[in-house]
């Protein structure tokens, strides 16, 4: 089948999902990322990479924190950036996605950073870029419904491959709310594809996807168990309608199997990070002590995903 | 008007003829298999050189969208008989409106519509429709279409109903719970592709449920289109056990799986869902065994309804002329000959419909024909499909089978040779 992520030479076009993406094009964006990394350090944080370029972030779904880093990220690389925030206009007023798009290619977009409610927007937008001859415009996707969040999984095995060097002998876990997680999903194809020889899912059944095994990964409903001698713990976040009863029965139960404390996180290796892609639900799947706690690499994410950001957009655009 | 189907191979799954014999038509019905009968004297002859004869196609379910347009779909097809669901606008749940359908279909003189009637009003599966006049306006059994009985107590009460008149109900086995808000099959792809999924369970246990108060009440049921391997297992053992159930699968149930949907492919939006291969691999042997006919699940859709995020995309594909193709297709696969390829769309259908005078070429039959070229290839494409609805997961494909002429009580309806 036909990856509509790469282009006859196989080069990235869009940044659609981790799936399908080859390790060598992974580590090429966490390496470009590694340089830009000093930029931010700079008096003057700017390169000229995406000079006279036109980035528009399309949020279908509100997220003002993802929305930002891409545009600190887009303006690093002296791009002109436009929000759009799709849910209080066009759609309200019956426009469909692809008319939306239309609109849009004609004010003479390069780059669309796409967030959707619905898994596989960003392919749609993507295959009808082809199909109406503008597929010079880049798609990045920035989370579409459970499906993918392609920048947050690369910024997450940024994180990795800065405190633990490289991913050949690591055990990772990811916990929580798995089945609504597009982090989890893209987080699951990076580190399978980066070479992780053991990925954990921990969750209750109701959080779990059907047929998780099949996507190279051991699942455990014992949280203690599951993070025994792990190098890197990933929290997911539990969103609050998970809650009401219908998948929990409450926040405190969940928080008792399935919370990081730090008595559970001492059951992994002394020397273990954790990661969480925020917002934070403190006491609901993280303790505070254990967030705001030296193994948590938290805030170091955020850096970082600014610096794969970034690396793609100057990717997407070189190609 | 007198006609003879000459130099044919004549394929009749009833009567499992499969010969180069002639046909002879007279009145609207068959009136010789193989030999003339006395005095008769053709007005027409067809030469089927090279051509399959065979019973015109039974479809036990499509939606006829814009009646005239899809109906002549149905005949280009080599449809000669076709079920309609209840569920359309407006809802059939009144003996006029089916009243208006059926003369609408008649007046078209193309082929046999026979609509289910509303088996509870507006489907809103509280109160019971009119079954009795729903049946004396042309209405062939009941169903909910793709509308839910909530309320378990009703549902009983409508098989007790049903059963005091011996009509038949016809369900689609999806429990609501189980499936709302899902649109894929709860397995592999629809969990890596982050789709919301409708598990097997779905259907399993709206079987089960059905099996019980069918087997209570001795309602005849019909299960319209099986998806899972573990239901037609449920309906294989019931109907061994002496139940009276019948089932259809969609013919694209038996082509494709869970892994059509490649990256968000709204062409394969199906409802019931495309399962796993597994899945897949049990309807075809369900269908091969004798145990559930095909239908095409006919359904006609704008280009538009499919341009959206897989979730928001219309269920369905166009059917009506990829059904023989597809079904040959299948046989084909399965080294299936053309008899056994030709039964769960003739005779099978109609021996759920209870009609002995239809998907068969026995003396006395209507005259419900179509004339096939088993290899001739053609190409999917837009321009090749005569029904409004262009959506099919197929387009692009090349079919072996292309139907030349078909008879509707004895009238050619379509004629391509």
């Amino acid at each position: 089948m036909h990856n509509p992520q790469l282009n006859s030479n196989g080069e990235l076009i869009h940044l659609l999902s981790i799936e399908g993406l080859p390790r060598g094009i992974l580590t090429h964006i966490l390496d470009t990322a590694a340089s830009f990394l000093g930029i931010t350090d700079r008096e003057v944080k700017k390169v000229p990479l995406l000079r006279g370029k036109s980035v528009f972030n399309l949020f279908f779904e509100n997220s003002t924190r993802t929305r930002t880093t891409f545009e600190i990220a887009a303006k690093r690389l002296s791009a002109d950036v436009l929000n759009l925030d799709i849910t209080r206009s066009s759609t309200a007023k019956g426009e469909t996605l692809l008319d939306t798009i239309d609109n849009l290619c004609s004010m003479h977009a390069d780059m669309f950073v796409v967030r959707h409610a619905s898994s596989g927007a960003p392919y749609l937008i993507a295959d009808h870029l082809k199909r109406v001859g503008r597929d010079d415009i880049h798609v990045v996707n920035a989370g579409d419904g459970r499906h993918a969040h392609p920048t947050q999984g690369l910024l997450d095995m940024y994180t990795i491959r800065h405190f633990k060097k490289n991913f050949e002998n690591l055990r990772v876990a990811i916990v929580g709310d798995i089945l609504h997680s597009r982090v989890a999903r893209s987080d699951i194809h990076a580190l399978t594809t980066l070479g992780v020889p053991e990925v954990r899912a921990i969750g209750p059944q109701t959080l779990l996807p059907t047929d998780l095994g099949r996507m190279g990964v051991q699942v455990y409903h014992d949280m203690n168990e599951g993070l025994r001698d792990c190098d890197v713990v990933i929290m997911l976040r539990l969103q609050n309608e998970r809650m009401n009863g219908a998948l929990l029965p409450s926040a405190g139960e969940y928080f008792k199997h399935y919370g990081l404390t730090p008595a559970k996180l001492a059951l992994a290796k002394p020397d273990a990070i954790v990661m969480h892609p925020g917002p934070m639900n403190r006491g609901v799947e993280i303790d505070s002590a254990v967030a705001d706690g030296p193994q948590a690499v938290i805030l170091d994410q955020v850096t970082f995903g600014i610096a794969v950001r970034m690396a793609v957009m100057s990717i997407l655009a070189g190609n | 008007m007198k006609i003879a189907i000459t130099n044919g191979r004549l394929v009749d799954p009833k009567h499992q003829i499969d010969a180069r014999q002639d046909l002879y038509l007279a009145d609207g019905r068959v009136a010789g298999v193989g030999q003339a009968p006395a005095g008769f004297q053709a007005e027409r002859e067809i030469d089927a050189r090279g051509l399959v004869v065979c019973p015109g196609l039974i479809d036990l379910s499509a939606r006829p969208g814009k009646l005239e347009t899809e109906l002549k779909a149905a005949v280009a097809g080599g449809v000669t008989t076709l079920v309609c669901p209840p569920d359309l606008d407006p809802v059939l749940d009144e003996p006029e409106l089916a009243e208006r359908l059926v003369r609408q279909a008649a007046d078209l003189g193309l082929a046999r519509l026979l609509p289910l009637g509303a088996l509870t009003q507006n489907l809103e599966g509280e109160r019971l429709a009119e079954m009795a006049g729903l049946r004396q306006a042309g209405c062939i059994a009941f169903s909910q279409g793709k509308r839910p009985v909530l309320d378990t107590q009703a549902l009983l009460r409508a098989f007790e109903y049903a059963a005091t008149f011996g009509y038949a109900i016809w369900l689609q086995p999806q429990d609501y719970y189980l499936s709302r808000n899902g649109f894929a099959h709860d397995g592999e792809v629809g969990s890596r592709l982050g789709l919301t999924g409708i598990p097997v369970s779905a259907e399993t246990v709206a079987i089960a449920t059905y099996l019980t108060l069918a087997a209570d009440t001795g309602v005849r049921l019909h299960l319209r289109r099986l998806s899972s391997a573990a239901g037609m297992a449920m309906v294989a053992k019931a109907r061994a056990e002496g139940v009276a159930v019948t089932c259809d699968v969609g013919v694209h149930h038996l082509h494709l799986s869970e892994h059509d949907i490649g990256f968000f492919d709204t062409h394969a939006r199906f409802d019931p869902p495309l399962r796993s291969l597994r899945d897949r691999d049990g309807l075809c042997a369900g269908v091969a065994a004798g145990t559930a006919a095909l239908c095409s699940d006919h359904t006609p859709l704008d280009q538009d309804d499919k341009l959206v995020p897989f979730g928001e995309a219309k269920p369905g594909a166009t059917g009506l002329e990829l059904l023989l193709p597809l079904t040959l297709k299948w046989a084909a696969a399965a080294k299936l000959p053309l008899n056994a390829a030709l039964a769960p769309v003739t005779s099978a259908p109609a021996a759920i419909l209870g009609r002995d005078d239809l998907g068969h070429l026995g003396l006395g039959a209507q005259a419900d024909i179509c004339l096939f070229s088993a290899e001739e290839p053609w190409r999917v494409t837009p321009h090749n499909l005569r029904s409004a609805g262009k959506n099919t997961p197929f387009l692009g494909y090349e079919m072996a089978g292309r139907n030349k002429a078909t008879l509707v009580a004895g009238q050619v309806v379509f004629d391509a040779l």
